[in-house]
């Protein structure tokens, strides 16, 4: 385990090292092509009223918020704001806002970033995008209607700005967010859908709803010399099929892989030595119901967990395009523990727990499944021959991705199989399976223990990073013990890319969100990119 | 003529309103709502106090019936309601994708009818040669292709291997972006459009008129053109119409393939998030589009044989 895990580091390590050393001498100008794989039409352009990825593809381009994620350090860093001063208490914020132009011409100032915020937590608007602010003392009374503005933003000067939280947690973790944008308070606000207005390295040129964005240079974006590109399409693609065509045929200038696609480009000579890999923050798992008699007994889902084989299901179905899980945590985040031992493939072990647990005679449950080649039916199908020699019937639950929340969060399910966020904030992701946390919020297997819940408080409470830490490594390793899911891998993201495009990032969060500001081709690229 | 036109739109509301209720009640009973949507990528979870905003704001907590008589009166207004997904109104989300399925769709029926109906008038002409034979097999090749399969393989040949297409996407000007889709979605129609026309020609070449004719010592190539094409274009006109009024709702596929900004591909990406007001109004459009279009061929049929009167 110890030297998979080493492997599993090295090759996340490895793959950036390989995405930065393409970075020589950025060379200005050119068009990327940029493929957005997660359908065939985006939401909007107002990045504040979607919690799609397809969209996010375009509001990073487009948009800027306070902070930013790094993928090389796996942290969140200021972006709006040139410094921080934190309070001796260590839950007010001081934001000194940096020089930067809307890409109407507009400057930033204090009361854009209070306003945004207002904007986003103001209950009557409804945006996805309130997740992100309710650290923000105040959001709550906003939201319930007590209050008629966020009481925990204050304006201290044109460019200073005061934002006091209700917890110790650091608010990069959620202000980072692309769908918490920073815009103008003076820009109307019904045309943010349609024409955007942001601080992002690019502004929008033309959209093709169903189709395109077609994105240019600002050439007022804050970053000296940046953006290198001078366009930026992005095309909406949902079939992997034409992705493939289309990337092999030099249209496109990056393809996102699955399971197939991954195997055959790895075994391509032209096209293998053009690929970049990172484990995403996501945890692929099953979920038990407690309402499930037998699933309120540990002993049943760590039998679970040992009955089946992962390691065979990643290599056979997934063509290794993931990691087997160990726990909840992915392998890249900060808590997650090297020396902590997933569940091994034991069948014998799984008969023994279950009779121990009164189940020898068997049990039967139903997954509710999407069609996902990676974490749905096909899935399932290969674990019902695998639970089955250990007497646990399981039946499928086919259903779409839209029924599938709905049953969840319905508690109308047996069993689920899901890819989630386990990341990047650990506290943020463990906090799901806290108690007080919700099923309609992400406590979606109503996980209740008084150790795990003391775990997370303590580490909501303390200040010193490395105790936080530590805390949260045996919140994670008690998730362990009591798998209250099946843990089964951690998503391997897959980007295929041409020769002449460098500047892209193994980013752990979703490696489809790209900073395109640092993105850059060279003079091999064909003459449509010039 | 337009006692006729204006009797032919009035029948059409009854068939609107049976769609609008058919889909009410669908959406009713299917599992799943644009709230619960949001949630479906596993990755953000969303504000309680959102959701419940949401629900208010479209008036999703309101009984199925005040749904619909509110959605029937905003129609009578000629107002589809706003789309839950983007939250612009609905025919704002439909307009733009309006052209490129048309254009999809009538490239498709052109395609489908330079080749169908010269290819079923020759094998007509020359029946159980093997000019004739291979055509057929053609046709029933044609019906039987799935969309997607076709469509890829197209991609492959002519962007991939030869080079000479693009193999995906929407440029409003391009011609080269609509000939591999159009091809795609009009191999079905041109299939059948060859074997309707072979057979109607068949049809018309054994009648007596025709029999006459030739006895006549009428010219082949006149009476081809003057007796037979002319007897064989209502039929045609009759499947070509059929087949140009389905296109529109059967390019879901080929849409999805190439990247197309079309109806179908907004239809099925709005099914998947349950944003209903514009499910409805794509299906109307669609809908619409079939009904229109068949009206025109019922008023094409009276200008090409006077025998048939529009009353």
């Amino acid at each position: 385990m110890l030297t998979r895990l080493s492997l599993m580091a090295m090759l996340a390590l490895g793959t950036a090292t390989a995405a930065l050393a393409q970075d020589a001498t950025p060379k200005d100008g050119g068009t990327l092509v940029f493929a957005a794989p997660y359908g065939n039409s985006i939401t909007s352009l107002d990045m504040t009223a979607t919690p799609h990825t397809q969209d996010e593809i375009v509001g990073k381009a487009l948009n800027r918020s306070l902070y930013k994620w790094n993928p090389d350090s796996g942290k969140p860093e200021l972006d709006l704001a040139e410094s921080v001063e934190k309070s001796a208490d260590g839950k007010t914020y001081t934001y000194k806002l940096r020089d930067a132009t809307f890409h109407n011409g507009d400057k930033l100032d204090a009361d854009d970033v209070i306003w945004s915020y207002n904007r986003i937590a103001d209950p009557k608007k409804a945006l996805p995008a309130a997740e992100q602010v309710l650290q923000i003392a105040g959001v709550a009374e906003f939201q319930a209607g007590t209050a008629d503005h966020i009481a925990g933003i204050k304006k201290i000067d044109d460019k200073t700005v005061e934002i006091t939280v209700t917890n110790l947690a650091d608010p990069g973790w959620n202000l980072m967010s692309n769908y918490a944008p920073i815009y103008s308070k003076d820009y109307p606000e019904d045309q943010l859908a349609s024409k955007p207005n942001g601080l992002g390295p690019f502004k929008l040129a033309n959209y093709v709803p169903g189709s395109k964005v077609e994105l240019v240079k600002f050439d007022g974006y804050y970053e000296t010399g940046k953006p290198h590109l001078a366009k930026l399409d992005i095309m909406l693609m949902g079939e992997a099929a034409a992705r493939d065509v289309a990337f092999r045929n030099g249209e496109i200038d990056a393809n996102v892989l699955g399971p197939v696609q991954y195997e055959a480009y790895t075994q391509d000579p032209t096209l293998k030595d053009q690929i970049l890999e990172v484990a995403e923050v996501y945890t692929r798992n099953i979920g038990f119901n407690p309402k499930i008699e037998a699933f309120k007994d540990k002993r049943v889902r760590q039998a679970i967990n040992h009955a089946i084989n992962k390691d065979v299901i990643v290599q056979k179905l997934l063509k290794n395009k993931a990691y087997p899980a160990v726990s909840w945590l992915p392998v890249s985040s900060p808590a997650f523990d090297k020396d902590a031992k997933a569940y091994a493939y034991d069948p014998e072990k799984a008969k023994a727990l279950l009779k121990e647990a009164g189940y020898e005679s068997g049990l039967k449950f139903s997954v509710t499944a999407t069609d996902n080649e990676s974490w749905g039916l096909p899935i399932v199908e290969a674990i019902i021959p695998m639970l089955a020699k250990v007497g646990v019937e399981v039946t499928t639950d086919p259903v779409d991705g839209s029924v599938l929340s709905d049953k969840i969060l319905s508690d109308n399910f047996d069993g689920y199989i899901w890819s989630n966020s386990s990341g990047p904030d650990p506290l943020k992701y463990l906090n799901c399976f806290h108690s007080a946390t919700s099923q309609s919020a992400c406590n979606y297997v109503k996980f209740a223990n008084p150790e795990f819940d003391k775990l997370i408080e303590a580490a909501g409470n303390e200040t010193d990073p490395t105790k936080q830490n530590d805390l949260l490594k045996q919140a994670n390793n008690l998730l362990l013990e009591e798998a209250p899911v099946w843990f089964f891998n951690y998503n391997k993201a897959v980007m295929a890319y041409q020769p002449w495009v460098h500047g892209l990032k193994p980013n752990a969060m979703e490696l489809a969100i790209q900073d395109y500001e640092d993105i850059w081709i060279d003079e091999n690229a064909p003459a449509t990119r010039k | 003529m337009m006692r006729f036109i204006l009797r032919r739109t009035l029948q059409m509301i009854p068939t609107m309103l049976a769609v609008i209720l058919i889909i009410f009640v669908i959406f009713s009973v299917v599992p799943g709502s644009f709230i619960t949507s949001l949630m479906s990528e596993g990755r953000n979870a969303t504000n309680a106090q959102v959701l419940s905003h949401l629900n208010e704001q479209f008036g999703l907590d309101q009984p199925l019936p005040v749904r619909l008589w509110n959605y029937l009166s905003g129609l009578a207004h000629f107002d589809l309601g706003i789309s839950y997904r983007t939250r612009e109104p609905v025919w704002n989300v439909i307009e733009p994708r309006l052209w490129p399925s048309i254009k999809l769709a009538l490239c498709a029926m052109g395609f489908a009818a330079f080749v169908g109906i010269p290819l079923g008038f020759l094998a007509a002409l020359k029946p159980g040669s093997v000019f004739d034979s291979g055509t057929m097999v053609v046709a029933v090749s044609g019906l039987s292709l799935p969309e997607f399969w076709f469509g890829l393989l197209l991609m492959y040949v002519f962007a991939l291997n030869l080079g000479w297409l693009p193999s995906f996407g929407y440029q409003p000007g391009s011609i080269r972006h609509i000939i591999l889709p159009a091809i795609a979605l009009g191999v079905g129609p041109m299939a059948l459009l060859a074997r309707t026309t072979r057979a109607g020609v068949l049809d018309v070449m054994n009648a007596d008129f025709v029999r006459t004719a030739r006895a006549k010592g009428l010219a082949e190539p006149r009476l081809v053109r003057s007796h037979v094409a002319r007897n064989v274009l209502v039929l045609i006109l009759t499947t070509m119409g059929l087949q140009i009024g389905a296109l529109m709702g059967q390019a879901i596929v080929i849409e999805k393939l190439f990247s197309w900004p079309g109806i179908g591909s907004l239809l099925v990406d709005s099914v998947a998030v349950r944003d209903i007001p514009v499910v409805q109004g794509a299906v109307l459009v669609i809908v619409l589009w079939f009904l229109v279009i068949n009206m025109l061929v019922d008023i094409a049929y009276a200008l090409i044989d006077p025998r048939i009167k529009v009353s």
